[in-house]
């Protein structure tokens, strides 16, 4: 055996000296399969090498917490004998070169991750990112992307019910494509992925494995670039009826306690889930290639083990109910093949005809990566950057003007466009769907109910990224307070650039702690998450984008609030203050494009305050309408209040005359984008009782003016009417995609 | 009354229809699609979902499944049968119903309220929704576009067999409220015998003001024998 080429290491994604500290490991040369595996298992994608010691400071446990990171999804426990389990997880790159199918294999990927627990999923949740809309490869990505979600979840029976779309420039070459599911599972349920009892066989289950895929996971690892779409063949296609049909079968052996493990066969294919299982249990695994059904001729043992064809799960069963399992697969008309069987030494052995071929300990081939800790730098300039005062520049948009440009953005509008393509309803229990601040479902039998969101890092992470990503958390709770709920857990989706710039590296390491931080400070474990690296199209990175999938309890359900105001003469009550952060707001970013300013502050003792009172004013029922201020500050909230339902609004701001040195002062009051804000609407007879729960919170909260007529006036400074805001959030998007 | 809500591989509303049943005072029971007998059932269900993956075309090979021999001799003796979404697609492909389902105008999957316009058609699954009456009821589809030929159209139109039309709320029966560019906004239609009733739109989906609407509700109620209030 021949010392491979830099050429062939690349092709796998090993570094020189990786393939050196495999043969320290293994004390001698892996051969071609064994590289191809050991490539896998050590690419970024799979290993976690640069991100590992950054994730283990995240709080993951706490008393609800049934499985923390590790599985295949996290799970807490909701009380009343049920668990939800959930995951956000990426799909970039292939959405990027094959946006349906990229977009619908990642959908099959995060849903396979749940039911392999043993949750029956019941939601999923997208979050996604192009470039501007005014360019029609960014149309075309978004249209395919939103088909390719829809496709997946509308014909597995899974309903899309909450999601985020940002448009920037900076996504322009790298979209961002991230999906959660949520599942629901009683104890006795739940399935881990291990395998145990040496003797017992191993089964591939589901979808025949075809050369689809290979180096899947080594492509996720490195940066996409002009010939990118030469990769195509390394994007899966997703079948999701198969994979409907092997969910049903699964979960129905789960209910009946059939299994010892189960385990999604996703990145990397059979390598990783085998070797991750056998690792878990403290055992091995022995598996003849020539046993698996393939769907080709001549595919070589390589081929096999490194395929990443879709819609196939590997299990672990008692040799006994091996007939019982077969037969509920026949039942739903898939392979199940005994392929392998769990063995006492702690090694993957693969065998091809019963010749041995491949002889991996499992220490290695899991654990022997090298863990790197590339240089990480914060980015000069930033200082200058953040001692602008955006309020200081003389507006080059009146208000009314900037009003409209913020309304008319993508960013800003309705997004019904996406999710009227989505399923959002199957299943019975969706109480409010998308387009509101938060979904919620109920469930059948239990007095509670759940609420879901996902929330993208604030623009200002690009200054601040540890500041952007506690923005996200905020705003998760936030969303969560508006629809009554008392938030449980969150996932996490890190999608950043190439670690190997120090300042990405830099941006990474403080996103992680400002996650840390805050989900320490509210209590909050995270229980599960996937991290997306490499995310750079010819050397241009993304702006750092964590994003944020939260669960939450809702105790009282009834029919939604909603953010729409709903009775003329209602008071508009703003909680908290009046803006003044214009950093990395969204009318900056429309007025001048550049970042810059202070960026927002956050205290989150005062965020969770104003939660808590939130939640109680929604739960009592005590206002009409609840709604968070997030993209486009008060003007956006504000508009969108007013238009949901065509009820106009008075608003006095009492706001002083902008002083001479701060001409920008009324912008940042309509536009800043500072947290811990929200919009209700309550008849003014109950005001009494909201300063009261207010109090109780410490939360400072005005009252802004009374819902009514029919155009949206802020006294003394601008007026527009209901139907030109209307037209404007309603065409952001779909006037934009009328073509598709 | 006993229902029976068919399963094929990849049906999905199954459970749905189960909910709904047992909310309007009904029972049901699964039917599985490789099972011949109806099990003494007094009304079949084909609810909605991607029947084997609607491979080839929506309802085209589950229409071959054994279950749907017994479903046809069933429909064909008088039995009742309701096919929504998916299950109008079978109905339609196994000839139960004529014409058929076309992917939706838009080119795009639609999954949003619609409203329907309760047409003259004689069935007992419209006994608790009264001639010119609306019904809000959601869609989730995306081959929906109902489509037949000229003459086919004149005799559903003549003999009173078009169940459901799209509308505005008020009723107003226009090609603005249309959400799938169905020929004459149709959403629903009977057989010549009013037993067999296929419709695009979920009515298990609106059986609970707390999910939005409770508008499908009547349809269940009319055959376990309840009094359903109408709406609007």
């Amino acid at each position: 055996m021949t010392a491979p080429t830099d050429r062939e290491l690349r092709e796998i994604a090993l570094s020189r000296e990786e393939y050196e500290r495999a043969i320290e490991l293994l004390g001698r040369r892996p051969n071609s399969l064994e590289l191809g595996m050991l490539g896998a298992m050590w690419s970024e994608h799979c290993s976690y090498k640069t991100s590992k010691r950054l994730l283990r400071t995240l709080p993951s446990g706490g008393g609800a917490v049934v499985q923390g990171p590790g599985e295949n999804a996290g799970v807490i426990d909701l009380g009343g004998s049920l668990l939800c389990c959930f995951k956000i997880e990426s799909h970039n790159h292939p959405s990027a070169i094959e946006p349906v199918q990229g977009a619908a294999t990642g959908v099959g990927g995060i849903l396979r991750d749940v039911f392999a627990m043993g949750a029956r999923p019941v939601a999923l949740l997208d979050a996604i990112r192009f470039g501007a809309l005014s360019d029609g490869l960014q149309r075309h990505r978004f249209a395919r992307v939103v088909e390719g979600v829809g496709f997946y979840g509308n014909c597995i029976g899974v309903p899309t019910v909450g999601g985020e779309t940002y448009f920037d420039q900076a996504y322009s070459g790298n979209c961002l494509v991230n999906a959660m599911c949520v599942g629901l599972a009683t104890p006795g349920e739940l399935v881990r992925a291990v395998a145990q009892g040496p003797g017992n066989p191993v089964l591939l289950v589901g979808a025949d494995t075809g050369r689809d895929g290979i180096h899947g996971a080594t492509f996720a690892s490195v940066q996409l670039d002009e010939d990118a779409a030469e990769r195509r063949p390394a994007v899966q296609v997703g079948n999701p009826f198969l994979e409907k049909c092997l969910m049903e079968a699964c979960l129905e052996l789960c209910s009946r306690q059939a299994l010892v493990g189960l385990q999604d066969c996703g990145a990397a294919g059979l390598t990783s889930s085998l070797a991750e299982m056998a690792h878990r249990g403290g055992l091995g695994i022995e598996l003849d290639v020539a046993m698996v059904a393939r769907r080709e001729q001549g595919m070589s043992p390589y081929e096999v083990m490194l395929s990443e064809s879709q819609e196939r799960m590997v299990m672990v069963v008692e040799s006994g109910r091996v007939p019982e399992v077969q037969a509920v697969f026949e039942r739903w008309q898939l392979r199940s093949d005994v392929i392998g069987r769990v063995i006492e030494e702690p090694v993957l052995r693969i065998l091809d005809r019963s010749q041995e071929v491949a002889h991996l300990p499992l220490d290695v081939l899991v654990e022997g990566f090298l863990e790197r800790r590339p240089e990480a730098r914060r980015p000069d300039g930033l200082e200058d950057r953040m001692g602008h005062d955006p309020l200081a520049a003389e507006p080059a948009w009146d208000l009314r003007e900037a009003w409209l440009h913020v309304l008319s953005s993508p960013n800003c509008g309705d997004p019904s466009w996406v999710f009227r393509q989505y399923d959002h309803q199957v299943g019975d229990d969706t109480v409010a769907g998308p387009g509101l601040d938060a979904a919620v479902l109920r469930l059948k039998d239990r007095a509670f109910g759940l609420a879901l969101t996902v929330d993208g890092a604030h623009r200002c992470a690009g200054l601040d990224p540890r500041r952007g990503t506690e923005m996200a958390v905020a705003e998760g709770l936030r969303n969560l307070a508006t629809v009554g709920a008392e938030p449980l857990a969150l996932t996490n989706c890190l999608n950043f650039g190439d670690p190997d710039q120090p300042e990405v590296m830099w941006q990474l390491e403080e996103a992680v702690a400002g996650l840390a931080g805050a989900a320490k400070d509210l209590g909050l474990p995270v229980v599960s998450g996937n991290v997306s690296l490499y995310n750079d199209y010819q050397g241009e990175g993304i702006p750092p984008t964590p994003v944020i999938g939260m669960v939450g309890r809702v105790d009282v359900l009834g029919p939604p609030l909603g953010f729409g105001f709903k009775h003329p003469g209602d008071r508009i009550v703003l909680i908290g203050d009046l803006g003044t952060a214009l950093a990395g707001s969204e009318y900056q970013r429309l007025q001048q494009g550049a970042l810059d300013g202070p960026v927002p502050d956050l205290d989150l003792a005062a965020e969770a305050a104003a939660a808590t009172a939130v939640q109680a004013l929604v739960r009592t029922g005590l206002v009409s309408s609840a709604h968070d201020l997030s993209m486009g500050g008060l003007a956006v909230a504000l508009a969108e209040c007013c238009v949901r339902n065509g009820l106009g609004a008075t608003v006095d701001l009492a706001l002083p005359a902008c002083p001479a040195e701060r001409p920008g002062l009324h912008h940042g009051a309509l536009f800043g984008e500072d947290p811990g804000r929200y919009l209700l609407s309550v008849p003014e007879e109950r005001l009494a009782e909201l300063a009261r729960t207010c109090r109780l919170q410490g939360v400072e909260w005005r009252d802004l003016g009374a819902v009514g007529g029919d155009s949206i006036r802020l006294s003394g400074l601008v007026e527009i009417s209901c139907a030109e805001a209307g037209a404007a959030l309603s065409g952001a998007i779909a006037g934009r995609m009328d073509r598709f | 009354m006993r229902f029976g809500i068919a399963v094929f591989p990849g049906t999905w509303s199954e459970r749905d229809c189960a909910h709904a049943v047992a909310l309007a005072g009904g029972e049901s029971t699964y039917l599985w699609h490789q099972d011949c007998d109806l099990r003494g059932i007094d009304c079949v269900i084909l609810p909605g979902g991607f029947a084997h993956g609607d491979y080839l075309r929506a309802g085209a090979i589950a229409r071959f499944a054994p279950l749907m021999e017994a479903v046809v001799a069933f429909a064909n003796q008088g039995g009742l049968v309701l096919g929504i979404c998916n299950g109008f697609q079978i109905l339609c492909e196994a000839g139960l119903l004529p014409g058929a389902l076309l992917r939706n105008e838009s080119l795009q999957f639609r999954c949003q309220p619609t409203h329907l316009l309760v047409e003259r058609a004689r069935s007992p699954f419209l006994e608790g929704a009264a001639e010119g009456s609306r019904l809000e009821i959601p869609i989730s589809h995306g081959e929906g576009r109902y489509y037949a030929d000229e003459e086919t159209l004149r005799q559903l139109n003549d003999s009173n067999r078009v169940a459901f039309r799209y509308c505005s709320p008020l009723g107003d029966v226009g090609p603005a409220h249309n959400p799938n560019g169905s020929l004459e906004n149709i959403a629903g239609i009977v057989n010549e015998a009013g037993n067999v009733l296929g419709m695009m739109p979920h009515p298990e989906r609106a059986c609970e003001p707390l999910l939005g609407s409770s508008d499908g509700l009547a349809l269940f109620t009319a055959l376990v024998g309840g009094s359903p209030r109408l709406p609007g």
